[in-house]
């Protein structure tokens, strides 16, 4: 096919994408810390994901030495599996989604950094599984009594499943925890993303069988009583979760169930 | 006689299985082995959240019927034989066809929030291939769904004790171990030539370390990024399957590779737009006039071409893939009629792909999330524009070869330790990776469906082969293990350090465009003899260059350049595997079409693929394969078993055609025609 001829041939525009990038060469190797930056042929429709391949391609930097490729994850290219967050001209968000055209139309330098919450496994790649803990702090899934064959699911309006697919699109990509100012390594916060989750299988009818564990689970220190209220996270959720409302429903819950939560039991 | 106890080794170790693999297959597979007490160590290149499993948008299939069609499991299943070209085993195929209603039914117990019916029941659309809904979805992120659904029933099994015989808790153990950002290396084999385990890699602290286990899951996905940009994740390159065949399973059907007729140009990924957007009533037309200068949205609706419609009337934009495929590249490619830019002054390789004609608030319930990656990717609104896409490779239909056995019923029989066992006794496949299922070319919304199905044959047939094993692999002596070890560790060594103080070295990231290119061009939609003979030169060449390549990287962590080099050489093995297979098929079926022998010839062709590793870049055609489980002999030839839906021409002119038999319209005279390798 053609198509391929079109993009990957030697682009004759001449065109540059200026990038700088903070790079570090382990966990703790602060030492190691520096600034590179590169100049790469420019591509139709490239983003900041095709601009680090170029570097694979030739990683050779401005002051002209080469150095070994800058490493980043990457998996889907199309926002949805959420691996390639980073700070990107200060802003958290995904690579794959940073068009070059919009974030530097003028062929402006774009500055790339890793998440500053997480501890930085090399260059762009940090260690996210603080995230991946806390899903099994809150219980994130339903109490299936088994994958064999027991009818349909609990019926469900229209209105209700409106209301928790968005929820249900948290890719974990760190976003939210990054632009929070209550989540550090100092601190124990868990972070809107888990919060949201408490929220969206509290809404299902068998999650909801359970749903007082998981607003104790995240009663105690650490939890949702931490949060802020900056409101960073809905703004730089790439997927439009509503996390502030999700943040004051299981705020709102919590309470519920410590005031009333002795009556019951 | 089975081994004294199925929970531990006699060495006291938890016996456990090693699932290669994140996605919904490899998800499903542990699943199914927790539940049945098999303790699981799941490796994964990615974390299991971020598989490629996630990209999936459209939906998954299931004759649920609820819209009063007088759908069945039956008509899928014929449809997915047909569909497929009759290149698909049935029995498989019945299986998963009988079992779609009630996996849709545990996905929507587990929470996934599948769009609803006005009365609260699940919806379902249409998709290509079949004239009846029965794609359940969950607005056009399902596979992203799907995938959620499926990890967290995983993180609780993470969050399990494994218990003994007696049901007591082993302290410290859990039903699974997650190894995320590990690369898999090589199975490792016992003397006999069976699976006892693997040999990974750490892509963090590069550390190799071997996994011993009582059986290997492979659920590693397709390999499209052999192509250079395609659909898929940039993880889908293929080099698992590459690994093993390498050491011996055997890769079927390798040249059906489905090119998906509908996806977004871009310079480093080739996005897809769901057939969901045609399911939903979206049309693909170019405007009659080829130097048509006005944008998409200001063309009347007298002055194009509704292509598909025109030439398939029966199924018009819901043709199968590799026939919508076809006719646009026939559109752009032959007759140059791409819609023409202005700018450049030519006819691009595009076509309109429109919902213009679709009320905003239904598309934005339906199929939000394409909707939104068109905007984000390609800046133009498709609410008020008609989206440009061109066709880009998809999904893999071949793969390792698997077995299954066959029931009464005709069926798959569940428990088999032979489901899904490659012909390396011990290892699996499973998911994209694997070859059963689609034929010759896949239907829309089966790949969720056989992915999670086949997770749910699998599980129960590795159960079963390791519960009936005499002696657990974990007591073999630390020899075998050490030696594995070793040998992956100086593979990645040599990898390391070879070229290092040459000059004019290769550069492993260009060699792959290259490749990229070649199989792109000449082995995906048509195909010509004489170009792949072109193809198999150049990737001799390759084979030789790819010698030449120096890591970009030397350091002890996160070392990408360095494992890179390894999954070039292992995709350059599957290409070859790829473009061999399409030159010795002198016939034209499902995604498989060479224009100089247009038809499919049943006497010639209707047959598996079966290839062996002979030696580097010699490729070992067969047309038989043994292997034994358990000592007992297994047999298999490459007969497709088609006793379930004879096959007859695959044509998609008429409304109907592809569910005849099923519905009892059949024209007994189309049956004879195609038989008989028409």
């Amino acid at each position: 096919m053609i198509m391929a001829e079109k993009t990957t041939a030697k682009e004759g525009s001449g065109k540059l994408v200026h990038l700088r990038i903070k790079r570090q060469d382990g966990p703790g190797k602060d030492d190691t810390i520096r600034w590179e930056e590169f100049k790469v042929p420019y591509l139709p429709l490239m983003n900041v994901n095709s601009a680090l391949q170029q570097i694979q391609k030739d990683p050779v930097t401005t002051a002209g030495k080469t150095v070994a490729p800058v490493v980043w994850e990457a998996a889907c290219l199309e926002e949805v599996c959420g691996s390639c967050t980073m700070l990107i001209n200060g802003k958290v968000r995904q690579a794959c989604s940073a068009l070059v055209d919009s974030i530097a139309p003028g062929g402006e330098m774009i500055t790339i950094e890793p998440m500053s919450k997480f501890p930085c496994e090399r260059d762009l790649i940090v260690d996210r599984s603080r995230m991946f803990e806390s899903l099994k702090q809150v219980k994130a899934w339903i109490e299936l009594d088994g994958t064999h064959e027991l009818g349909p699911g609990p019926r469900e309006s229209q209105e209700s499943q409106e209301e928790r697919y968005p929820l249900s699109r948290c890719m974990t990509c760190g976003c939210c925890v990054e632009a929070c100012p209550q989540y550090s390594d100092a601190s124990s916060f868990i972070g809107p993303a888990a919060l949201n989750q408490v929220r969206l299988f509290n809404l299902h009818p068998s999650g909801a069988m359970h749903k007082n564990a998981r607003l104790e689970s995240v009663m105690g220190e650490g939890g949702v009583a931490d949060c802020g209220k900056a409101q960073n996270c809905v703004e730089v959720c790439p997927k439009e979760i509503p996390l502030v409302d999700s943040i004051s429903v299981v705020a709102r819950e919590t309470t519920k169930r410590m005031l009333f939560g002795w009556l019951l039991k | 006689m089975a081994a004294k106890s199925t929970i531990k080794s006699e060495g006291g170790k938890v016996r456990r299985v090693i699932v290669v693999g994140g996605g919904l297959a490899g998800l499903m597979t542990v699943i199914k082995l927790c539940e049945a007490k098999v303790p699981v160590d799941l490796i994964s290149l990615v974390p299991v959240k971020r598989s490629h499993s996630v990209c999936a948008q459209g939906g998954i299939n299931a004759s649920v019927n609820t819209k009063g069609e007088g759908d069945s499991p039956q008509v899928h299943l014929e449809e997915t034989a047909y569909g497929g070209d009759f290149l698909g085993n049935q029995p498989p195929i019945k299986g998963m066809a009988d079992a779609a209603p009630g996996i849709v039914y545990m996905l929507d117990r587990m929470g996934v929030p599948f769009n609803r019916t006005a009365e609260g029941l699940l919806d379902f659309r249409r998709f290509g291939g079949t004239l009846f809904h029965r794609t359940a979805f969950a607005g056009a992120t399902t596979g992203q769904q799907l995938l959620y659904a499926l990890d967290e029933q995983v993180r609780r099994w993470e969050t399990t004790d494994v218990t003994d015989e007696h049901g007591v808790s082993l302290p410290g153990e859990k039903m699974v171990r997650k190894f995320e950002f590990w690369d898999f290396l090589q199975a490792i084999l016992d003397d006999k030539g069976n699976c006892v385990g693997c040999v990974a890699q750490d892509l963090k602290s590069m550390q190799i370390k071997h996994f011993a286990g009582d059986a290997v899951v492979l659920a590693t996905g397709g390999c499209g990024i052999i192509f250079g940009r395609s659909t898929l994740s940039v993880i889908c390159t293929g080099t698992a399957a590459a690994a093993v065949y390498q050491q011996g399973a055997c890769y079927a059907n390798g040249e059906f590779i489905q090119v998906h007729p509908t996806a977004i140009p871009g310079a480093d990924k080739l996005r897809l737009i769901s057939e969901s957007a045609r399911g939903e009533g979206g049309r693909v037309w170019v405007p009659k006039d080829k130097n048509e200068k006005r944008a998409g949205k200001d063309v009347p609706e007298k002055e194009r071409d509704y292509l598909l419609e025109r030439m398939y009337p029966g199924y018009g934009n819901l043709v199968p893939r590799d026939i919508a495929s076809r006719a646009i590249f026939q559109t752009c490619f032959h007759e140059e009629r791409g819609v023409f830019n202005p700018t450049t002054g030519k006819n691009e390789d595009e076509v309109y792909l429109d919902l213009t004609h679709k009320d905003e608030k239904f598309l934005r319930g339906k199929l939000a999330g394409i909707l939104e990656i068109y905007e984000k990717f390609a800046g133009v609104d498709p609410y008020k524009n008609p989206m440009k896409v061109f066709p880009a490779v998809h999904y893999s239909m071949g793969g390792l070869w698997v077995d299954y056995e066959r029931d009464v019923k005709g069926s798959l029989k569940i428990g088999s330790p032979r489901n899904h066992s490659t012909n390396i006794p011990g290892l699996y496949a499973v998911g994209e990776v694997d070859y059963q299922y689609h034929g010759a070319n896949r239907l829309g919304a089966n790949s969720l469906l056989s992915c999670i199905w086949g997770g749910m044959a699998c599980g129960p047939a590795v159960a079963s082969y390791t519960k009936n094993l005499a002696k657990s692999a974990l007591d073999l002596p630390s020899s075998t293990w050490e030696k594995a070890e070793k040998k992956a560790q100086a593979e990645y060594d040599r990898i390391l350090k070879q070229n290092q103080d040459k000059k004019d070295t290769e550069n492993a990231y260009r060699m792959h465009q290259e490749l990229g290119d070649t199989m792109l061009r000449d082995v995906t939609i048509e195909r010509h003899n004489d170009k792949l003979e072109k193809v198999l030169a150049k990737l001799d060449e390759l084979d030789e260059r790819v010698k030449n390549v120096k890591s970009t990287d030397d350091s002890p962590r996160v070392n990408q350049g360095a494992q890179f080099v390894r999954h070039l050489e292992n995709m350059l093995v599957l290409a070859r595997v790829i473009a061999q297979g399409a030159k010795n098929r002198d016939e034209s079926r499902g995604a498989h079409y060479k224009p100089d022998f247009p038809k499919r010839n049943d006497e010639e062709f209707l047959r598996t693929t079966l290839a062996l590793h002979e030696k580097k870049g010699a490729i070992k055609y067969v047309r038989e394969l043994d292997y034994a489980i358990h000592g007992a002999a297994v047999h298999v030839t490459d007969a497709v078993d088609t006793t379930l839906v004879a096959p007859r021409t695959r044509s998609y002119e008429q409304a109907g055609a592809a569910s005849a038999a099923a519905v009892g319209k059949l024209d007994p005279k189309s049956q004879q025609s195609a038989g008989k390798g028409a």
